[in-house]
């Protein structure tokens, strides 16, 4: 099966047009530091991080604002030196528009550093000494997926780890900023990779690029001449190429198995942009308080990758870039797998890759029809699932049906969407069931608790009934002790008086 | 007295052993539906049902002689879940259900009672006497008990609020429909 992919194209996926350049292209630019940051306390996959800081208080750039909370969570830094307005909600970058909580920052525009602590040597650190640094620095996987970066340094490390594949795919249409930090920051990337090798315990490296991204392929490889373990390999375009487990596959012939993770067959993915913030983690000391990200869209008038604050609003971004058209449609992230955004008031994330302004003709989404069952999706999933009996499940209602097709090896990358001829938003419907089934779990789990709770009391009350019989009893006791005490006592005065009267009568 | 003692053990044996086999032979299954909508209830016996708690509205869903939409903190879910479980359609249009709700405590009002906090099938409810009281959300079922005992109706119940955790992508409508 490896010699029949090394020669043909892997048969999944799809080719959509990437719509890459001109924005890839044009130099990377730096966003106007906005006057105010929203950084969001939860930017990652895992618990919210828990502020520390007190509104009015003045913070320093790359100050901690929120700290992590619990086994999986990540800390926020400040991403600028000003003072804290408020620590209140705001809109999230969701689709739900709803609403989550951020710490809001008025910069000072001084852009005044923290004192930083650079490490001279990361190589000379214990692994689990860079793993501690790389949390507190607040590193998420930058690819989308948003994973603390740590806490997979460790499972790497407990799994024994053989490669580290390095993921500069970036396999979603219209994005270009992980070739952006390839181009700008090849030489970061290769030693944040080494860094996260030596991390894990990994002793080789395979850096996957797609074919469509000569440029950075080229300054990848002059980065990373030197080493001997670090292999540039290109690989075909072809969507979705940066999704972890196609990327293993095509790289090193290992399918992952359906329920494990990609460190079970001994190897782990990191993305490029991920391996250059430990750079900076470890070498200058810096949390990551900043991204690269790609401004493009047809509404947007002068589309490029942007270096941007954490917490700077999407608004912010499209101001800069300009817009030539009202945008029909806002997506962060990529259009296959981005999140659709309300409006642009929402601040930008570790995991934003891009921002996304459609213009009427990119936004125009054709009326779904009905399923003519023709199989082109079952062709184009990456996973080998059949997305029509998923979705046909899903709209009897009809969950455990479509868990039986394998609704939990989808990875909601869209490609069954895209070649729908009767535009059927699957992705939708997988999303829907997977929302539902977790909905569903966590009743039964409340459930389960609730069921505890009244075991609890049942038992509390009775402790309490039996302590109150044990009191009343012991009280009981000791008034009878008190009552025989007394009694003997009159009952030995009557004696001795008595005696006394006899000894009064006797003589 | 050794012929006395002997036989009584004998008869004791005997007996014994003869109830022990008529208990396996003759065992009567408890109906495995009471148990399966049993756990599908909240659990919490709070009585508003009118049953003595959840075993018993459990088996009389199951004997039919109450109706699968009888619990109202379960509300339109538990409803839709048992109508499945035991095969029947409901109108779930007829479930007076407003979503998920949980009591919450206005602190202005609250005096410090106590009540409330005696009536809570969870211990969802932490206070002391003349203390502000307050209602832990994980644990609250709202099962609306300490509603009915609040001397100053300081307790109500709110709905639920969606959160970014909580939240699920709609169904996407039907093409055509």
């Amino acid at each position: 099966m490896g010699l029949l992919e090394r020669f043909f194209k892997p048969s999944w996926g799809v080719h959509p047009d990437d719509h890459k350049r001109p924005a890839a292209d044009v130099p990377l630019r730096t966003l106007p530091l906005p006057e105010r940051l929203y950084v969001p306390l939860q930017q990652h996959v895992g618990g919210p991080a828990r502020p520390v800081v007190l509104a009015g208080q003045k913070v320093l750039k790359g100050q901690l604002l929120a700290e992590a909370q619990g086994n999986i969570s990540a800390p926020v830094h400040a991403p600028t030196s000003g003072r804290v307005l408020a620590i209140g909600e705001v809109t999230a970058p969701h689709p739900s528009g709803l609403a989550q909580l951020a710490i809001t920052l008025a910069s000072d525009g001084d852009e005044r550093w923290l004192e930083r602590e650079p490490v001279a040597d990361p190589f000379a650190l214990a692994p689990e000494e860079i793993a501690r640094l790389t949390a507190a620095a607040g590193v998420v996987g930058l690819g989308g997926a948003t994973f603390p970066a740590a806490v997979k340094f460790n499972l790497g490390r407990r799994l024994k780890v053989s490669t580290l594949i390095v993921n500069g795919g970036e396999c979603e249409p219209y994005l270009s900023s992980d070739d952006a930090v390839m181009r700008v920051r090849a030489a970061e990337v290769v030693d944040g990779l080494r860094i996260v090798m030596h991390a894990i315990g990994a002793a080789n490296a395979l850096v996957g690029i797609e074919d469509n991204k000569p440029e950075a392929i080229a300054a990848m490889r002059a980065a990373a001449a030197p080493f001997g373990d670090v292999a540039i390999r290109p690989v075909p375009a072809r969507y979705p190429m940066g999704s972890d487990k196609q990327l293993i596959q095509v790289l090193t012939g290992k399918e992952v198995p359906a329920d494990a993770r990609a460190a079970e067959v001994g190897v782990l993915v990191h993305n490029v942009s991920t391996c250059a913030a430990v750079h900076r983690a470890l070498r200058r000391g810096e949390a990551l308080v900043e991204r690269i990200v790609t401004v493009n869209g047809g509404a947007v008038r002068a589309p490029g990758n942007l270096l941007a604050p954490i917490g700077a609003r999407v608004a912010d971004l499209l101001a800069f870039a300009g817009l030539a058209a009202e945008p029909a449609r806002l997506i962060l992230g990529g259009p296959m797998m981005g999140t659709l955004l309300p409006h642009a008031n929402v601040p930008l994330v570790k995991g934003a890759s891009g921002v996304l302004a459609f213009d009427a003709r990119e936004a125009a989404r054709p009326a779904a029809g009905p399923c003519i069952r023709c199989g082109s999706c079952t062709v184009a999933c990456p996973m080998g699932l059949l997305p029509l009996e998923m979705a046909s499940r899903i709209r009897a209602g009809d969950l455990a049906g479509a868990t039986g097709f394998g609704l939990s090896d989808c990875i909601s990358c869209g490609c069954c969407a895209w070649v729908c001829p009767s535009h059927i938003p699957l992705v939708q419907y997988f999303s829907h069931a997977r929302g539902e089934l977790a909905a569903g779990e966590r009743a039964r789990l409340r459930n389960e608790a609730t069921r505890r709770l009244v075991e609890q009391r049942g038992e509390r009350l009775a402790r309490d009934a039996r302590e109150k019989a044990a009191a009343a009893a012991k009280r009981k006791a000791e008034r009878d002790a008190a009552k025989a005490k007394a009694a003997a006592a009159t009952e030995s005065a009557a004696a001795s008086s008595a005696a006394v009267s006899a000894k009064a009568v006797s003589p | 007295m050794l012929i006395a003692i002997l036989s009584l053990t004998l008869l004791g044996a005997v007996l014994g052993l003869g109830l022990g086999l008529a208990a396996r032979r003759f065992h009567v299954e408890g109906d495995p539906l009471v148990a399966q909508i049993e756990a599908l209830m909240p659990g919490s016996n709070c009585g508003q049902c009118g049953f003595p708690g959840c075993p018993g509205a459990a088996s009389a869903i199951a004997a039919g002689s109450a109706p699968v939409t009888a619990c109202p903190p379960g509300g339109r879910a538990l409803a839709k879940a048992l109508a499945e479980k035991l095969g029947i359609a409901i109108d779930l249009g007829q479930v007076a259900d407003a979503g998920p709700r949980i009591a919450a405590v206005a602190e202005e009002i609250c005096i410090g009672c106590c009540r409330c906090i005696k009536v809570c099938p969870t211990d969802a409810i932490v206070g002391a006497a003349k203390q502000i009281h307050n209602v832990m959300r994980e644990a609250c079922t709202g099962c609306g008990n300490c509603v009915e005992r609040c001397p100053t109706e300081a307790v109500t119940l709110q709905p639920v609020p969606v959160t970014l955790q909580h939240w699920v992508w709609p169904r996407p409508q039907l093409a055509g429909a």
